[in-house]
């Protein structure tokens, strides 16, 4: 069974239909890359996969949980599937090791000890270890989107949502958090990711999608579809990123 | 026969000092209990309590404090409920400070940023854990500062209190006037008490600030 299920979902803001009849389908293990021009809809949809956003209509399923938006239903999808943001969003109050012990404390209910030695365990794998104790500000960019993803891990998803990780970052910060990202790829990670990063695209996604106007326009392997786009519009959204 | 202004009526005032104090503090606690449920029914998911709370903040900032005071002494009194004026004096100072109050903390829990809520629900927390844990240690820094000046406000604002008949530091100073006829002195002496009040709370509020930017910082 696939692990995330997108049947012919719809969503519009006002009158603006964002998300016109979007059907995909994400395999364990699978890194799928969303791609697209701004206003495509690309992040909507990567929103609409942990219930951020609420569809009007069509099916969506990720890690076993049918989209229910019932708090408690909710909730529980949310527990297996983590989302990283453009803008970071640390908890600016709590310092690293706090941000991370904080779910899993609350939602598992994991001792404070057990929950720190989480932190450890996610930090490590970041390279960060030396940080925990750090507030947020005290970082930069890349480092508190490497926390933001440790954080994410630290609930143990099953499913990953990066949207547009690194569209705040300068270029060298860019390449650390990528390096991130593409680690957990080759862990076996299940993530799909909205990026403007093309070449990473090509990389380190099986399958890439290119969505236009609300559609998926274009999909498939991504070292196939990069090499030979099929229509028009992606060959020309290829050739305009590449300036 | 007239008395001059000595160390008996100091104390007076001091003694008066006291209700000024219990007013402050007991329309701060009430009205701050009061505040943050009006707070969170004000941005509550649901639409009535949101309603409710608008109104009641609508009602309450738009009315003279005076009017409050009035309908929680005069009002209940004369509907068979007749309270110490003390109490009245409280029930209405509390009724104040829970509209103003819930309002700047309103403001500060609307001003903690969307991503917040977005990135704390993301991680499974429930409503009431996304408040505790995430957006509302976030509003204190934001509140503090209106909070503390709305407080002297209160402090001062007490004074109307005076008019039913509860001698607190206002009171006091006219009831003092009245018998040693200097103006000056008595109520020179009444700001200077007010001044000692107030002055140390805003000292206290820019010093918390600055430690709350020190411990972010970290």
């Amino acid at each position: 069974m696939s692990i995330v299920v997108v049947d012919n979902v719809r969503k519009s803001f006002a009158a603006n239909e964002v998300l016109k009849g979007v059907s995909l389908t994400v395999e364990r293990g699978q890194v799928v890359a969303l791609v697209g021009r701004s206003g495509s809809g690309k992040s909507t949809l990567l929103r609409c996969l942990n219930g951020l956003e609420v569809i009007d209509g069509g099916r969506i399923e990720v890690a076993g949980h049918p989209m229910d938006y019932h708090p408690a239903k909710l909730r529980a999808l949310r527990q297996d599937v983590g989302i990283v943001f453009q803008s970071f969003n640390l908890f600016p109050h709590l310092s690293v090791g706090e941000n991370i012990m904080l779910a899993p404390g609350l939602v598992k209910g994991c001792a404070r000890l057990e929950a720190r030695k989480l932190a450890e365990q996610v930090l490590a794998r970041i390279g960060l270890l030396e940080k925990i104790d750090a507030y947020p500000d005290s970082l930069s960019g890349g480092q508190q989107q490497r926390v933001a993803i440790a954080r994410s891990l630290a609930m143990q998803p099953r499913v990953m949502l990066f949207d547009e990780v690194t569209s705040a970052l300068d270029p060298e910060l860019t390449e650390e958090v990528l390096a991130v990202v593409e680690q957990l790829a080759r862990d076996g990670m299940t993530m799909l990711l909205v990026t403007h990063e093309m070449t990473f695209a090509r990389r380190v996604a099986d399958m890439t999608v290119f969505m236009n106007q609300g559609r998926i326009w274009e999909s498939g392997e991504s070292e196939r579809i990069f090499r030979q786009p099929q229509t028009p519009e992606f060959r020309q959204f290829l050739s305009s990123t590449l300036k | 026969m007239i008395r001059s202004f000595g160390v008996d009526e100091i104390l007076f005032l001091l003694q008066s000092t006291g209700w000024t104090l219990v007013l402050t503090i007991t329309a701060s606690l009430l009205g701050g209990i009061l505040a943050l449920g009006v707070a969170l029914a004000r941005i509550s998911t649901h639409s009535v309590a949101r309603e409710i709370a608008r109104v009641y903040i609508a009602i309450v900032q738009g009315v003279p404090v005076l009017m409050v005071l009035f309908l929680s002494f005069y009002g209940l009194a004369h509907a068979g409920l007749e309270l110490p004026p003390i109490i009245a004096a409280s029930i209405a100072l509390s009724i104040y400070a829970s509209a103003y109050l819930g309002d700047i903390w309103r403001g500060a829990i609307e001003s903690v940023p969307r991503q917040q809520w977005e990135a704390s629900a993301s991680l499974a927390l429930t409503r009431r854990q996304q408040y505790r844990y995430v957006i509302l240690p976030q509003s204190v820094k934001i509140a503090l500062p209106p909070t503390v000046g709305f407080l002297v406000q209160l402090v001062k604002n007490t004074s109307i209190v005076s008019i039913v008949s509860v001698v607190e530091l206002t009171r006091a100073g006219q009831l003092i006037n009245n018998v040693t006829f200097q103006p000056f002195k008595v109520f020179v002496a009444v700001a200077v008490i007010y001044l000692a009040i107030c002055y140390p709370m805003s000292r206290a509020s820019r010093r918390l600030e600055e430690r709350f930017r020190v411990y972010r910082g970290g």
